[in-house]
């Protein structure tokens, strides 16, 4: 008896030991200013108009969204809690077509005008139905939004044309950042490019071109308590070996975007314990995409063989040590629900561990359509993962194919001038990158009508599935529906190939607390939970 | 005016002496004493020799595949024995599994394609245009100094930034970039002799006979001016494939695989510096050891070609 009452006695002492700890490292302590490195210009200061995270790391924590990714919980693909809006993120009413919002009667904007529902419909207004000449880069996200009104002063409603899940991931956009109706009437649509009336957590101070952005704690920021920090410093730098030396010479906390394996390691080695690593997979997936009008890109048993040369397994293994790419998986992020698995990935063309069986069929193919490939692949003149990446296709393919590929880099600008206006490419390295995991939203690219298709073809076949998908409720029919549009999009029409997902390394100084690696390097930018243990 | 007969026997006389000359010394010789003369020099011409006779014989000089990947062998260190076939990473591998040493001495080959193209190319074209210009003076002069004068002031790595911007990387668009800064800068050096040139008798006399413009330059000047072209030309060899490795460092110039030292360097200093330094050491080696030899070499043609500077 005793001897049971000393085990209970330690065990709760050390659970009590646990829970103190535990509780310890939760208590944020407030004050300080994070340095952090971003290695992107910024285009332009308006959330609804960019896509990069030049623009996202320095700008997003100016600004709220009427709901976001649960900042605790960054890698769940379907955990959304209000910011601007007030208690749980809503169902969704009379068959999934109707969604209403209370909105907080705290929120301020940085000027000291109260947020109200008038602001986030003209926000959303401007997102969703922009007028003709007015940009909106994700525009095609809110297809099924079919109104938005505000019914009062704090309540907005959404209707929807059909039921569909892609909706409330859209409404968590980091982009879909909330601007003054004011603002919007009194300086018309373009003002927010180069201007910031935001109502997030951090107040707009600076911004040096080409040096840094600057901002101070807002006082008046909804969350009571937060944010922590007293401000934050997002200084820009380009290139990745000075990146890398700012943290290390402790210049800066960290870098939101994602190192190499080899940095992470020289930092773990160089620092040790002052160096906290995060890691996770990356909604983001660099792929091949040929040139549909352009022979003998034209044939699909051409496009085939392309993809059946691939050890992406092979890949995945070696390329994961030098570049932030790792993943193996179809269209879809690979840790979701409707991802592929394996075994299902293993019947798809190019994905067999029988790389030796992939290419004989690949030459097969060749063979029949009487080709002798010699060709140009288009790239990125980015180092991470878009050279390395090349670099590898081209030695997969004289490998696999006897292919005689030359490569043809170019910076970014006119690498997408060549993609979107030239599309004088044969095949191009390509990518998509999203931020909310939304499935069904983010396999877009590959339909013959989406804007960032740039193989110039597509699979009417691949269209007619997708449109089932679009306006199918029901999960395990999704399910089915994204299987039978995965193997028509990158095997039987070959639209464009898959070849390996990135996956995200976050080093940064272990005094920096709150911040969770997400899937992606546009979410849980908004700062307000990060703090400074010193 | 001299008899023919009386010409002829003077010309024989002189080819005598010539001949005599010759058998006094042999070729070897002169070469050992002109190395005693410019032992710098001789060293940096047998670096270039090395480096030439590489790049013709990469094929029979190397083991490895100079653009096959080999991911396996990924950021061997040297002396890492290749298991399959039994060949050692003299120099280590980069970070695809490929032999460094391959790749450096088919860099050679990129190199010195690269520097000798853009360097005779640029040297020549300078050396017409310099001529042309000191000969026609006029405006004709006039217009080709200023443009001189726009292009000369800007830096060479930032004309050469310009051009491969505009054209796009590569190779070929890699030469035109090097190569058009080259033509000012030799036009300008050669035209200021071409002018003392320019009033010589002889050119006057041949003016008079009524020669074409082009016999009189070419036949008449540019001879005239080929030491300070010499002297261009050397030194152009070495500023060339500096500026191509500086390209292909900067992401623009020759691409992935294609093996250039510049763009070696780009893919291993940043990223493997600390884990892995030969990636970055090698190829660093190779480009200031080349760029070493030429100057080396350009400046003894220099002392040779220009007896005012040696004396100095």
């Amino acid at each position: 008896m005793t001897h049971l009452t000393t085990k209970l006695a330690l065990t709760a002492l050390i659970g009590a030991g646990l829970v103190i700890g535990s509780i310890a490292e939760a208590a944020p302590k407030s004050g300080g200013v994070l340095n952090y490195v971003v290695g992107s210009k910024i285009p332009s200061y308006d959330g609804h108009v960019e896509s990069t995270f030049g623009m996202i790391h320095p700008i997003r924590p100016f600004y709220s969204t009427l709901i976001r990714v649960n900042p605790s919980n960054p890698a769940d693909p379907s955990d959304f809690v209000c910011d601007v809006c007030e208690g749980d993120v809503p169902k969704g009413e009379e068959g999934g077509t109707k969604f209403t919002f209370k909105i907080r009667k705290d929120v301020k904007f940085h000027d000291g005008t109260p947020m109200t529902a008038h602001d986030v419909k003209a926000t959303m207004d401007k997102v969703v139905f922009p007028p003709k000449g007015v940009a909106s880069n994700r525009k095609a996200f809110f297809r099924a939004v079919d109104s938005i009104t505000a019914d009062n002063d704090y309540q907005v409603t959404f209707k929807l044309k059909f039921p569909t899940g892609t909706f409330i991931p859209a409404l968590a956009l980091p982009f879909n950042f909330i601007y003054a109706k004011k603002d919007l009437d009194a300086h018309g649509y373009q003002w927010h490019k180069k201007n910031i009336n935001g109502t997030g957590p951090f107040k707009f101070v600076q911004h040096q071109k080409g040096s840094f952005v600057e901002g101070v704690k807002n006082p008046t920021y909804h969350f009571k308590g937060q944010p922590y920090l007293d401000g934050i410093k997002a200084i820009s730098a380009p290139k990745l070996a000075v990146r890398v030396q700012a943290i290390r010479g402790d210049r800066a906390a960290i870098e939101f975007r994602g190192f190499p394996p080899k940095h992470r390691d020289d930092l773990v080695k160089a620092l040790g314990d002052k160096i906290t690593v995060q890691e996770s997979d990356w909604n983001c997936v660099l792929m091949m995409t040929p040139n549909h009008k352009v022979k003998p890109f034209d044939d699909v048993r051409v496009r085939r063989a392309l993809t059946l040369a691939i050890d992406r397994w092979g890949g995945s293994k070696y390329l994961s040590r030098i570049a932030i790419v790792k993943t193996v998986g179809g269209v879809v992020y690979p840790n979701h629900e409707f991802a592929a698995t394996p075994e299902e990935l293993s019947k798809l063309a190019g994905y067999s561990k029988d790389v030796k069986g992939s290419r004989a069929e690949a030459k097969k193919l060749l063979k029949e359509a009487g080709v002798n490939l010699n060709f140009e692949l288009h790239n990125r003149g980015v180092d991470q993962p878009y050279k390395v990446v090349g670099t590898w296709l081209i030695d997969q393919w004289k490998k696999g194919l006897g292919a005689k590929v030359k490569q043809r880099v170019q910076p970014s600008p006119p690498f997408y001038a060549t993609l979107r206006k030239k599309k004088d490419f044969d095949v191009s390295v390509d990518f998509n990158c999203q931020s909310v995991i939304n499935p069904i939203a983010d396999i877009t690219k590959f339909l013959s009508t989406a804007g960032n298709n740039y193989s110039q073809g597509g699979d009417a076949k691949a269209d007619a599935i997708y449109a089932k998908l679009e306006k199918s409720a029901d999960p395990k029919e999704q399910r089915a529906l994204i299987r039978q549009y995965e193997k028509r999009v990158i095997d039987d029409a070959m639209v464009a190939a898959i070849t390996l997902w990135w996956y995200k390394i976050n080093p940064h100084r272990s005094y920096v607390k709150g911040w969770k690696i997400a899937p992606s390097h546009y979410l849980n930018q908004h700062l307000d939970n990060v703090w400074l243990d010193k | 005016m001299t008899p023919p007969s009386e010409t002829a026997a003077a010309e024989i006389e002189v080819e005598a002496d010539f001949e005599e000359l010759a058998e006094k010394k042999p070729w070897y010789i002169r070469t050992i004493e002109m190395a005693r003369q410019q032992p710098l020099a001789a060293s940096g011409f047998v670096i270039i020799i090395i480096m030439l006779l590489m790049a013709i014989f990469a094929d029979l000089l190397t083991v490895f595949p100079a653009e096959d990947n080999d991911l396996e062998y990924m950021l061997a260190e040297p002396g890492t024995i290749h298991s399959d076939l039994e060949l050692t990473f003299l120099l280590g591998a980069d970070q695809f599994g490929r032999d460094l040493l391959t790749r450096i001495v088919y860099g050679a080959r990129t190199a010195l394609f690269v520097g000798f193209t853009c360097a005779i190319i640029g040297s020549t074209l300078g050396l017409i245009l310099g001529v042309a210009s000191a000969y026609f003076g006029g405006w004709f002069d006039l217009v080709v100094q200023r443009v001189v004068d726009v292009v000369m002031a800007f830096p060479l790595i930032i004309l050469a930034l310009a051009v491969v911007a505009t054209l796009g990387p590569g190779t070929q668009n890699v030469i035109i970039a090097i190569t058009i800064p080259f033509i000012p800068q030799c036009a300008r050096v050669v035209r200021s002799n071409a002018l003392a040139i320019r009033e010589i008798p002889y050119v006057d006399a041949a003016r008079a006979l009524g020669f074409s413009n082009a016999r009189i330059i070419m036949r008449h000047m540019v001879p005239n001016v080929m030491a300070p072209y010499l002297i261009m030309l050397t030194s152009f060899l070495g500023q060339a494939i500096l500026l191509e490795a500086s390209l292909s460092y900067l992401g623009m110039g020759v691409q992935e695989p294609t093996p250039a030292w510049g763009l070696m360097l780009q893919g291993g200093a940043e990223e493997f510096a600390e884990s892995a330094p030969w990636v970055a050491i090698w190829p660093g080696v190779a480009i200031s050891l080349a760029v070493f030899a030429f100057n080396l070499f350009g400046d003894g043609v220099r002392d040779t070609l220009d007896p005012k500077l040696r004396s100095r």
